[in-house]
C-alpha cells in the first residue's frame, strides 16, 4: 500500500485557517469516540456511595477500588471465563489459520483442475445459508457439541470471506513462476506450502489472525446460545449476564456458602463491579490494538478488492 | 489439503441447508428431523398472518438502508478531512481513535450505553433532572421514540471509524500527479476533492454498497438484542428478523416457525444478492462479484 501523502506538495496544502477548522472539528469528533470509555473507566474507580449519591459521574465524590477488589474475591468465575476466552481466542485462531491457509493455497493454484469447483462451493456459502436454526439443531442434537469447548472451535473454524482474502493475498503477492519452479525441482505440495507460501505470506496470515482474534475475543453469542455450564462461559457472555442480573456472579462465587460470604454478597458494589468487569474485558484488546493496527488496515483494504 | 475445509463445509454449511426442511414440520425435538410430522406451509402462514413479519422486515431493511447511507457519508467526509490535515501525526492518531470502538463487543457497548441511560444512575437522567428538563427519572429502555435515532447513532459510533480507515487508504493511494496537474490548472481544494478524490473513491464505495445491499436482510443481532437489553416495550422499533428468530427458537421453542423465518430471510437475501449483482453487471461489469 502506498504510504505517500495525498498532498505531497506544500503549495497544495489547505490554508492555515481551514487546517485549524478541520483540526478542531476532527478532535471534537474524537472526543465523542473516547468519552464513553473514559466514563466507564472513571465509574469503575468510583465508590458505591458516590454512585448512589451522584449517579455515574465524570467527577465522583469518592474514589475506590472496591469493584476490582470484589472481582478478585469472586475470582473463580472470572478466572474460568478468562481461561475460556483465551482458549477460544488462541486455539481457535490457530486451528482456523491452519485449515484456511491450506484451502486458500489449493484454490490459488492456477493449473489445478478443480480450482473453480472448490472456489464455488466455498463462495456459495457466503450467498446462501440455512441460518441460525438448522445450525443450532445440528450442533445441539446431532453433533451434541453444545456445552463443550468444541462449540467455540468447530462451527467458527472456517470463514469463507477470510479464505477468499487469503487467496487474493497469495495471488497478488506470490508469483506463479515460483510455484512452478519449486514443483519442477520436485517439491511436493506440502513442501511448497511450508517452505514457499508460508514464509512469503506472513502479512496475509497476520491480518487474518487479527480478524480472528478480535472476533473470538468479542464473541458473546456462542456462550449465550449454547453454554449452560458456568465453567465454560466466556468473558463477554459473563459481562452480558452481569448486566442481566448480578446474581449470576453471586450464585457462582465460591464464597456464597460461608456466613462471611453472605455478608459480603449483601454489600456487593453492583454498579461499579459491572464497570470494572467491563474494563478487565477490554483492556487486553486495547493493549494489543496499537500493535496490530497496521495489519488491520492492510487486511481491510485487501478485503474490499474484488475476490 | 483441501479436505478439512471440504468436510467442514459439508457438515456446517451444506447439511444444515437441508435442515430447512424443518420449516415445513412441526418439530419433535426428541425424535428429531426424521421423526417429525410435516405440516405443509402452516409455519409460514402463522408467520405471515401476524403483523410481526411486516414489522421485522420493515425494521431490518429500513435500519440497514439508513446505516449504509449515514455511515458512508460520515466516513467519506471524515476521510476527506483527515487527508487534508497538515499534521500527518495528528491524522494518524485520530484515525486510531476513530477505529477504537470497532474493537469493542456489543456486550461492552451495552454497558457503556447504560452508563448514560441507566434509570437511576445514568448520566443523562442525572443531568436532565438537575437542569430541570425532566421532573423525575425516565427509563429510556422503555422510550420507543428515542431508539430509532439512538440505534443509528450507536451503529455509526461503532462502525464509521472502520470505513474511514478504508477510504483513507484509498485516498493515500491516489497518485499525486493528478493533484499537481489540477493545481497548475488553478483548481481549488474543493474542486480537487470533487473531481479527483471522490471519483477515485467511487469504485470502493460501489463495492461496499453492493456487499452491504446483499446483507440488507440481516439485522445485527448484537445491536438489536444486546444493546437494547432485549427490552420488550420497544420491540416495535427494535425487533429485526434475527432477534425474532432467536426468540422464536429460545423463548417460544417454536423451531418450525423460527426455521420458516430463517428460510424467508435466507431466500429473500439470496434473491437480493443475485438481483444486485445482475444490476451491477449491467452498469459496471468490473465491480460485479460474479
Amino acid at each position: 500500500m502506498a504510504k505517500e501523502k495525498v498532498t505531497p506538495n506544500r503549495f497544495n496544502q489547505i490554508s492555515a485557517g481551514w487546517n485549524l477548522a478541520f483540526t478542531i472539528l476532527l478532535i471534537g469528533t474524537s472526543f465523542f469516540m473516547l468519552i464513553p470509555l473514559v466514563l466507564v473507566i472513571i465509574v469503575s474507580f468510583s465508590s458505591e456511595a458516590s454512585i448512589a449519591y451522584k449517579g455515574f459521574s465524570f467527577f465522583p465524590s469518592e474514589w475506590s477500588l472496591a469493584g476490582y477488589k470484589y472481582l478478585m474475591k469472586m475470582g473463580d468465575q472470572v478466572l474460568d471465563s478468562y481461561i475460556i476466552t483465551i482458549t477460544h481466542t488462541i486455539l481457535g485462531t490457530l486451528m482456523s489459520l491452519a485449515v484456511m491457509t491450506l484451502y486458500a493455497y489449493v484454490i490459488s493454484l492456477k493449473n489445478f483442475k478443480f480450482r473453480k469447483f472448490y472456489t464455488w462451493i466455498l463462495f456459495f456459502t457466503m450467498l446462501f445459508s440455512g441460518g441460525l436454526v438448522p445450525a443450532y439443531i445440528m450442533n445441539v442434537r446431532y453433533l451434541q457439541i453444545d456445552n463443550t469447548l468444541w462449540i467455540y472451535l468447530l462451527p467458527s473454524l472456517v470463514s469463507a470471506y477470510n479464505v477468499i482474502i487469503l487467496r487474493t493475498f497469495i495471488l497478488s503477492t506470490i508469483p506463479d513462476s515460483l510455484f512452478e519452479a519449486a514443483r519442477i525441482d520436485g517439491a511436493g505440495h506440502f513442501r511448497v506450502f511450508i517452505s514457499i507460501v508460508l514464509p512469503l505470506f506472513k502479512a496475509g496470515i497476520a491480518t487474518i489472525a487479527l480478524f480472528n482474534v478480535v472476533n473470538r475475543w468479542n464473541d458473546w453469542f456462542t456462550g449465550m446460545l449454547y453454554i449452560k455450564d458456568s465453567k465454560l462461559i466466556p468473558l463477554q457472555t459473563l459481562l452480558k449476564n452481569l448486566q442481566d442480573n448480578i446474581d449470576f456472579l453471586k450464585q457462582n462465587a465460591q464464597i456464597a456458602g460461608t456466613p462471611d460470604g453472605l455478608e459480603l454478597l449483601d454489600s456487593l458494589p453492583d454498579q461499579n463491579l459491572r464497570m470494572s468487569c467491563t474494563i478487565i474485558v477490554i483492556v487486553p484488546i486495547l493493549c494489543a490494538y496499537p500493535f496490530f493496527q497496521r495489519y488491520f488496515v492492510q487486511g481491510l483494504t485487501l478485503g474490499s478488492v474484488k475476490g | 489439503m483441501a479436505l478439512p475445509t471440504v468436510l467442514w463445509l459439508i457438515i456446517f454449511c451444506y447439511v444444515p441447508i437441508f435442515g430447512l426442511i424443518m420449516a415445513f414440520q412441526e418439530l419433535n425435538i426428541t425424535t428429531g428431523i426424521f421423526g417429525s410430522k410435516f405440516v405443509g406451509l402452516r409455519n409460514f402462514e402463522f408467520l405471515f398472518a401476524s403483523t410481526d413479519a411486516w414489522v421485522i422486515t420493515r425494521n431490518t431493511v429500513c435500519y440497514n438502508l439508513v446505516f449504509i447511507v449515514i455511515n458512508m457519508v460520515l466516513a467519506v467526509t471524515t476521510a476527506l478531512l483527515l487527508s487534508e490535515l497538515r499534521s500527518r501525526l495528528l491524522a494518524k492518531s485520530l484515525q486510531t481513535i476513530y477505529m477504537l470502538p470497532y474493537f469493542l463487543s456489543w456486550a461492552v457497548v451495552m454497558i457503556v450505553l447504560s452508563a448514560f441511560l441507566h434509570r437511576d444512575y445514568g448520566i443523562v437522567n442525572k443531568v436532565f433532572i438537575s437542569m430541570g428538563w425532566q421532573s423525575g427519572p425516565v427509563d429510556y429502555y422503555q422510550s420507543r421514540g428515542l431508539w430509532p435515532y439512538l440505534l443509528v447513532f450507536i451503529n455509526a459510533w461503532k462502525g464509521v471509524g472502520y470505513q474511514t480507515v478504508l477510504y483513507l487508504a484509498v485516498i493515500s493511494g491516489i497518485s499525486g500527479e493528478y493533484y499537481e496537474a489540477a493545481v497548475l490548472d488553478g483548481a481549488t481544494k474543493r474542486q480537487q476533492a470533487w473531481y479527483i478524490t471522490i471519483p477515485h473513491l467511487r469504485l470502493v464505495i460501489g463495492i461496499s454498497i453492493i456487499l452491504a445491499m446483499g446483507h440488507i436482510f440481516r439485522g445485527d443481532f448484537g445491536l438489536f438484542h444486546v444493546v437494547t437489553k432485549d427490552s420488550g416495550r420497544i420491540y416495535p422499533v427494535t425487533d429485526v428478523i434475527d432477534t425474532y428468530i432467536y426468540r422464536a427458537l429460545t423463548k417460544l421453542s417454536n423451531v418450525g416457525m423460527a426455521t420458516a423465518a430463517g428460510m424467508y430471510q435466507s431466500v429473500v437475501g439470496f434473491a437480493l444478492i443475485l438481483f444486485v449483482n445482475w444490476v451491477v453487471n449491467k452498469i459496471d461489469p468490473d465491480s460485479a462479484m460474479f
